[in-house]
């Protein structure tokens, strides 16, 4: 962990349980609190870090303890980025069907990575290596 | 804190007083099994109030949808009641206030389903 008066870093490898998810859920809270993000802001955060961190938990790493969830938490004035990576098999866009077509809006799951791109200003995912999936997230302050 | 699930009966309508979160593992298992329970009842004209859940999640919002649909499927109908700013904004994003029916007013909700 660095910090500085203008930015700080904290960096987790995490077991795939879900108390990793409220473990990363409050230190993203923190964080986004301690630079200055109002509740909204965090209400959107909290949102995009759980749902982000099930993914990688539940989806990627299917609760294997051998299995490691990497977060990193970059705070700086304005400014908090979240980036989760898992050990899972990776998947694709095209993997994913859209929650929002009429067919799938019944559908029990595949809800996250839409909520995640709703509730944060930047969403990426990419494929990790040697395995499993990064996923980077930015919310900014004063933007939806 | 997970998720408490409270029945109440109004005249034919069965009134579930969820509060806490609705969340993957306990909350959402709490929701499915809630529902599970009425249907087999016959209890077919369910009114949801969630205005004391803070906090619902994907798994939260598709255990709504399944409760719906197994609701649905048994010839009856599940309706919301009381949502919270963040879970309005929730069925706004996934396109699902298409599906379900919400009251901000519980006589509302009840008058509805006679």
């Amino acid at each position: 962990m660095s910090a500085s008066f203008e930015q700080e870093i904290q960096e987790y490898q995490l077991e795939s349980t879900l108390d990793s998810v409220d473990l990363a859920d409050q230190n993203a809270l923190d964080l986004a609190r301690k630079f200055g993000f109002g509740e909204d802001d965090q209400n959107s955060i909290s949102m995009a870090v759980r749902e982000c961190m099930v993914n990688a938990v539940a989806h990627g790493n299917k609760y294997n303890a051998r299995k490691k969830v990497y977060l990193k938490l970059e705070a700086m004035p304005g400014t908090l980025a979240v980036t989760i990576g898992d050990e899972g098999d990776g998947f694709k866009d095209t993997d994913v069907p859209d929650p929002l077509a009429q067919e799938n809006l019944l559908k029990q799951s595949g809800r996250g990575l839409l909520l995640m791109r709703a509730f944060m200003d930047e969403c990426e995912h990419a494929a990790r290596v040697p395995q499993g999936t990064l996923v980077r997230m930015v919310k900014r302050l004063g933007e939806v | 804190m997970s998720v408490t699930m409270t029945n109440r009966q109004v005249g034919d309508v069965t009134v579930i007083d969820a509060a806490g979160r609705i969340t993957l593992g306990e909350g959402s298992s709490a929701f499915r099994d809630t529902i599970k329970d009425l249907v087999t009842k016959g209890d077919k004209k369910v009114l949801l109030n969630l205005s004391e859940v803070s906090y619902i999640d994907s798994s939260g919002i598709g255990e709504l949808v399944s409760g719906f649909t197994t609701v649905s499927n048994a010839g009856g109908r599940l309706k919301l009641l009381g949502l919270t700013k963040r879970v309005q904004d929730l069925l706004q994003i996934t396109k699902l206030y298409t599906v379900f029916e919400v009251f901000d007013d519980e006589a509302a909700g009840l008058a509805s389903f006679s």
